[in-house]
């Protein structure tokens, strides 16, 4: 535990600093993204559910959340939190149904129902297509901290991404933590001890959900939109790749994943067409080289030197 | 002239033999996937970007060497097939011990690049390409005008799927396959060169990705996403068809391209949603796919 | 892990190099799609023309010293609006040029007029852009659909194809070319029989050319665009749907479409543009500086719009020697546009550039002389026809 600690200081420290070295707004995404890895990555990394539909609930809580703020003028405080609770309902029910399944077959309805999502998005009236939902404002928190300013709403973000990874952290290191843990490794085992497994995994996959949705809805308000991207399959796909240059099962991976995946897509942008090809060879080289995830590999080299006789 | 669903009869025998000729794509395409996941557990995320190679071949035969569709049928695909070759060699076959995960990214990296690297060369407004002379024109079928080419592509995809499953279901060296695809160990101590099958196998699903690419390009525009446009939905398909199965990825592929056919005339807008409707279904009744063994 | 961190080192070196604010330094940034269904006809040819008008302006000599930035926004309308926000929070960016497709324009736009610097738009078709939405920050330069739609629909119907049927993509975009469409065909006699309208992006269109043949009427719009426009019109080549008499109307299709497809199939075909390369002899010689620095291609009339509206931009601020937001737009709505390729128009108040518009008909394999002789022109539309009325656009800023 004492380690973890040291981890959390070194991390509140440099999000606390963060913005006065990089651009905010480029902070506050990452962050974004950060948090719906998290969220991911205790669904896969933790309970060995690959799911390919994740930005369903990213991209739902996004519209739901500004469709809120922009139509019905709530506080940001409320239109989070309504994004967030419509992520997990919408997590309870195809978690119900998607768990009924293992490995790719799992993988696959998760991504069916997803594209149900993305149909609905593209259909629904309140979504508005392709131009999605546009200049959301960015409201008062509480009806008294105006985020209009990018430093304030930075620390607010800063604040919900460690809140949010905090909870991770506390769910994986509980008893709940532990069961699902093994019921990844070895699930008859577990049905054989008693467990009813399938209740743990279900409510993995919510939790997982509610965290994907904050993350989407507090995107909205970063950014002030909320679009068809959001709720993607590709989108899907990037929270996967994210974990995994990242490092799977580990606490800090999805958040050093987020970092290069975000400041990728960010800084090599002026390079147009070769973006691609540049993501591309980083996965290929990520998926041949260091599977652990860049985290995963620091962290086996440091076991290795702390073992390593002097 | 009677009427079905309210819609002339006329009408929706167009619209299914339309859905039929779409599905014979959507079977050869995930025929390839689907054999290249028996054999080697991995999802190939390629197979959109092989496909589309595969057309890009076909127009580079004809404006850099002259050559034209007939000999590109052969060709493209043998090209295409060394190119998956070499990339199961060179890759894929480091992953085989581990998870599919890492299959699946490992080829949706590659995807990456290869959509990247032509988008840069080609741009992504598309190449044209002309039908064939000797298949212009249509038949008029008294319901509908049928193009030559569509009727071409039917006959074609429908041959090659059959003498793939039969190649698979009664030749010997499709036998070391099916055994190779349960214990790949017990096939290695008879003293078949598993690893070579293999690879064989893999680079014989992409020439299937390529073949379908070579006949995607008189009618459909050669850009670097029209294989993008596509993977999900043959993965769909292989899904539903039940993983890995031959017979079901072929039968499925044809299926919904009928369904979606119906849907473009009852509900256009959900045309490329109806298949996960499908999936989600199927899955949730019958869990191995419609053809596959359980899992 | 070494080669991760270099690689981070060199990801963010790039991205801090502060804009030395020097008397006049001004910083350009295009902002369009480099790699998915636009980047042909914006791209990296939109740079290169923002790279020749600045050449032409002679800025350098004037002592303005222009800094041109460009970046892909993957027709994304969160890519694009955030590095929108970048360009002007950090890089300095003094106005924004190009921005194709309509979701990501609308949101450019926005976060333009919040910081209050300079928007103009050439790759975008969203009418909104100088009607419901328009901006005091934003100029629209190229075309909009409501020109589109008056081109081809209004003419189409004056050719005597009276009876319409659409083939739309099936999302905002497309829905609004075919209400403008349909508004103008209506108001010119005409009936519209039927739509369909199919998932974006698609590859197979035969069923709905069928459905559209078996509705037997006169003119298919077809109210899609990139990949899908080419998809449609191959297949309905293959089905002979031209041959059967009914004609398509293409009402979102750039040359660099047509190209895409070849005359043999796209023969035929009619379509609105606001700009060609074979027009006159300056259009023509632009176009093959153009063509030399763009790898052979010839420009479209987004390059077109890149080129006169970083023109007319730089005029304005040597004009009135200042970049700040306000002074320059009013200069740029006070002068007239006036440049080889466009002529002479105007901004208007609600933002819309005015200027002629061509109704073309693209030719037939033995009527083309060569590479890119593809059009031969049916129709001038005066500009005071060419666009939206200013009192209909339902801009707040038209009083």
């Amino acid at each position: 535990m004492k380690g973890y600690t040291r981890t959390f200081v070194i991390l509140a420290l440099l999000l606390a600093i963060g913005p006065y070295i990089l651009y905010p707004i480029f902070l506050m995404k990452v962050l974004c993204f950060a948090l719906f890895a998290c969220a991911f990555n205790l669904l896969l990394g933790y309970g060995g559910l690959l799911s390919f539909g994740h930005a369903a609930y990213f991209g739902m809580a996004s519209y739901v959340c500004a469709h809120a703020a922009k139509i019905w003028g709530w506080p940001p405080e409320l239109c989070l939190l309504l994004g967030t609770s419509a992520a997990g309902l919408l997590g309870l029910v195809f978690g119900a149904l998607a768990i009924r399944r293992q490995g790719i077959y799992f993988a696959m309805i998760t991504l069916a129902l997803a594209q149900m999502i993305y149909f609905f998005a593209l259909q629904a009236t309140f979504t508005g297509g392709e131009d999605g939902i546009q200049s959301v404002p960015r409201g008062n928190l509480f009806g008294v901290i105006n985020l209009a300013s990018d430093l304030t709403l930075y620390y607010v973000v800063a604040a919900i991404f460690l809140a949010g990874f905090l909870a991770i952290f506390r769910m994986i290191h509980s008893p709940f933590g532990q069961v699902l843990k093994a019921i990844r490794d070895n699930e008859p085992r577990m049905v054989s001890l008693g467990y009813r497994t399938s209740q743990y995994k279900l409510l993995v996959f919510v939790l997982s959900a509610v965290l994907a949705g904050l993350a989407g809805a507090t995107k909205v308000v970063v950014f002030q939109l909320a679009s068809l991207t959001d709720v993607h399959w590709m989108m899907s796909g990037e929270v996967i790749l994210i974990v995994l240059v990242g490092g799977m099962g580990t606490i800090l991976g999805p958040v050093v994943g987020a970092f290069i995946i975000v400041a990728m897509e960010n800084y090599l942008a002026p390079l147009g067409a070769w973006v691609t090809v540049i993501q591309g060879l980083v996965f290929v080289v990520c998926v041949m080289l260091f599977r652990q995830g860049i985290v995963g590999l620091f962290e086996r080299s440091l076991a290795r030197l702390k073992k390593s006789p002097r | 002239m009677f009427t079905i669903l309210g819609i002339p009869s006329q009408a929706l025998f167009g619209q299914l033999l339309l859905g039929l000729i779409n599905g014979s794509f959507y079977a050869l395409l995930s025929l390839g996937l689907a054999i290249i996941f028996g054999l080697l557990n991995v999802i190939n995320f390629a197979h959109g970007a092989q496909y589309m190679m595969g057309a890009f071949l076909t127009w580079m035969l004809l404006s850099y060497f002259g050559i034209g569709y007939w000999w590109a049928l052969l060709l493209v695909p043998i090209l295409v097939g060394i190119f998956g070759l070499l990339l199961e060699r060179l890759l894929i076959s480091r992953l085989h011990h581990l998870d599919h995960l890492y299959g699946l990214l490992l080829t949706f990296g590659l995807a990456l690049i290869i959509q990247g690297a032509f988008r840069i060369q080609y741009g992504v407004s598309g190449l044209p390409y002309g039908i064939p002379v000797t298949l212009a024109g249509g038949q008029n079928l008294g319901f509908m005008f049928l193009p030559n080419y569509r009727l071409w592509v039917i006959l074609l995809s429908l041959s090659v799927c059959l003498a793939t499953w039969l190649l698979i279901e009664k030749t010997k060296l499709g036998a070391y396959l099916r055994a190779a695809t349960e214990n790949p160990t017990l096939v290695q101590a008879f003293g078949i060169n598993v690893p070579r099958l293999i690879t064989l196998t893999y680079g014989g699903g992409v020439a299937l990705a390529a073949l379908a690419g070579v006949m995607a390009a008189p009618i459909y525009s050669v850009n670097p996403n029209m294989g993008a446009d596509m993977i999900i939905t043959v993965f769909a398909v292989v899904v539903i068809g039940g993983m890995g199965s031959i017979a079901g990825s072929i039968v499925t592929g044809f299926a919904l391209g009928l369904i979606e056919g119906l849907t473009k005339l009852l509900y256009p807008e959900a045309s490329s949603t109806v298949i996960f409707i499908i999936m989600a279904i199927v899955l949730l009744l019958k869990p191995a796919g419609l053809f596959g063994r359980r899992v | 892990m070494k080669l991760s961190a270099l690689l981070l080192v060199g990801l963010f070196a790039g991205a801090y190099t502060v804009a030395a604010q020097a008397e006049m330094d001004v910083k350009i940034g295009v902002l369009n799609d480099r790699s998915g269904v636009y980047a042909d006809l914006s791209g990296e040819g939109s740079v290169i023309a923002a790279r020749m008008a600045v050449e032409d302006f002679k800025a350098a000599d004037k002592g303005i010293k222009v800094d041109i930035v460009s970046a892909d926004h993957q027709n994304k309308p969160d890519v694009g609006s955030s590095i929108a926000r970048q360009w002007y929070d950090q890089d300095g960016v003094d106005a924004i040029f190009d921005v194709p497709t309509s979701s990501v324009a609308l949101a450019v736009s926005q976060v333009t007029r919040e910081k209050n610097k300079i928007f103009i738009d050439s790759g975008a078709g969203a009418a909104d852009l100088t009607g419901k939405q328009c901006s005091p920050n934003t100029v629209h330069w190229t075309y909009d659909t409501w020109a589109l739609a008056n081109g081809t629909g209004g003419a189409m119907v004056k050719q005597g194809g009276d009876t319409w049927f659409f083939i739309t993509a099936d999302y905002a975009f497309g829905h609004a070319l075919e209400r403008d469409t349909t508004a103008l065909v209506e108001k010119s006699g005409g009936k519209v029989l039927g739509s369909v309208k199919h998932p974006f992006p698609g590859s197979d269109f035969s069923s709905y050319l069928l459905q559209a043949q078996a509705s037997g009427a006169k003119v298919i719009g077809l109210a899609n665009a990139g990949g899908d426009t080419i998809n449609t019109i191959k297949q309905a080549s293959e089905f002979g749907i031209t041959q059967g008499g009914q004609k398509l109307a293409g009402l979102l299709i750039f040359i660099t479409d047509i190209h895409a497809l070849g005359l043999q199939v796209a023969q035929g075909l009619v379509l609105t543009e606001a700009f060609y390369w074979d027009l006159n002899d300056s259009t023509r010689a632009w176009s093959k500086r153009f063509a030399e620095k763009n790898g052979g291609k010839m420009p479209s009339m987004v390059h077109a719009g890149v080129y006169a509206s970083v023109l007319h931009y730089l005029k304005a601020i040597e004009a009135t020697k200042s970049k700040e937001a306000p002074v320059v737009m009013a200069k740029m709505k006070e002068i007239p546009t006036d440049d080889p390729l466009f002529g002479k128009g105007q901004v208007r108040v609600d933002g819309r550039v005015i200027h002629d518009m061509y109704l073309f008909e693209v030719k037939k394999p033995s009527e083309s002389k060569g590479d890119w002789d593809y059009y031969k022109l049916l129709a001038t539309i005066p500009a005071e026809e060419a666009f939206r009325p200013l009192n209909e656009g339902g801009c707040p800023l038209v009083k």
